[in-house]
């Protein structure tokens, strides 16, 4: 195995999944839920009355993290080396797969994990063989 | 608006600011570096592992001190998951679910924050991710139609 020394940042890595950890926290302490995004937007897209205030305060705070984060740190770096087309394909995918598999990296990956709950173990294990097989397959086989 | 719901609105601001700035910093908003993660069998960057390692380790503690608890914090009902069983939707769901994320490097959270920052790929892939969501969707109404 060949570990990419240059790209490793244990540190900021660590940092901001303590951050992630202490954001699922609050919700859950405070606002009783899973924070897990798919879930709190697929939630919008057949919006119930009485729902849909708290799933928009929260992606509202979301969406302004990376203007705060400018202004703090100056802007995030992003290299997307997919085409269009694959981030099409990709997104489409994302969608269905976490509605239908009730959850992805936040609210399985994090929240169910930190819950013990076997059906996120299997979730996890999941996205993550497949994720790493997507990867091997379009990095060392068609590549 | 009430007094409670705005603290309750401000709340779950702050929260998806947190979490926001938590994908930035771990790297999660950077394609490459998710990618770097998933690939096990070239050059390997474990930064992601620590991101996980790193939440659940906070984690574990408050879900362990919520679960001891009748309401939250601000006195309200908790709305946890309650299934234990592993079922076929679940595994087909994540199967697909890595799959793209493995394709573009992106997941649900760091796709929106991305596309907040002002990066046009992102907007496609939320675009998408939404129109996949909304698929989704029309299959749960055709199933719940009486045979």
């Amino acid at each position: 195995m060949l570990i990419d020394w240059q790209n490793f940042t244990p540190w900021a890595s660590l940092a901001g999944g303590i951050l992630l950890g202490i954001a699922s926290s609050l919700f859950v302490l405070v606002n009783g839920r899973i924070l897990g995004i798919s879930g709190i937007l697929g939630g919008l897209i057949r919006p119930r009355p009485g729902d849909s205030a708290w799933r928009i305060s929260f992606l509202l705070g979301m969406f302004a993290a990376p203007l705060l984060y400018a202004a703090l740190a100056g802007p995030s770096i992003a290299r997307i080396d997919a085409t269009w087309g694959m981030v099409i394909a990709a997104g489409l995918l994302v969608g269905w797969g976490t509605r239908y598999g009730s959850g992805c990296t936040s609210g399985h990956g994090v929240c169910g994990l930190s819950r013990m709950s076997p059906r996120s173990l299997v979730a996890t294990l999941a996205f993550m063989g497949t994720g790493f097989a997507t990867v091997y397959l379009a990095r060392h086989l068609l590549g | 608006m009430s007094q409670r719901a705005l603290e309750h609105r401000l709340s779950e601001f702050l929260v998806g600011l947190i979490f926001g700035l938590g994908l930035i910093l771990a790297g999660m908003t950077d394609p490459a570096k998710v990618i770097g993660f998933l690939d096990l069998f070239g050059q390997w960057d474990p930064s992601l592992a620590f991101v996980m390692g790193g939440a659940i380790l906070v984690g574990v503690f408050s879900f362990g001190f919520a679960r001891r608890r009748a309401t939250t914090f601000l006195g309200g009902a908790f709305h946890l998951p309650t299934r234990n069983d592993i079922d076929r939707r679940l595994v087909i769901g994540s199967l697909v679910f890595g799959a793209g994320w493995g394709l573009a490097g992106f997941c649900p959270g760091p796709g929106l924050v991305s596309m907040a920052a002002g990066e046009p790929k992102a907007l496609a892939f939320v675009a998408a991710m939404v129109a996949g969501m909304l698929l989704f969707e029309l299959g749960e109404r055709r199933s719940a139609l009486p045979a």
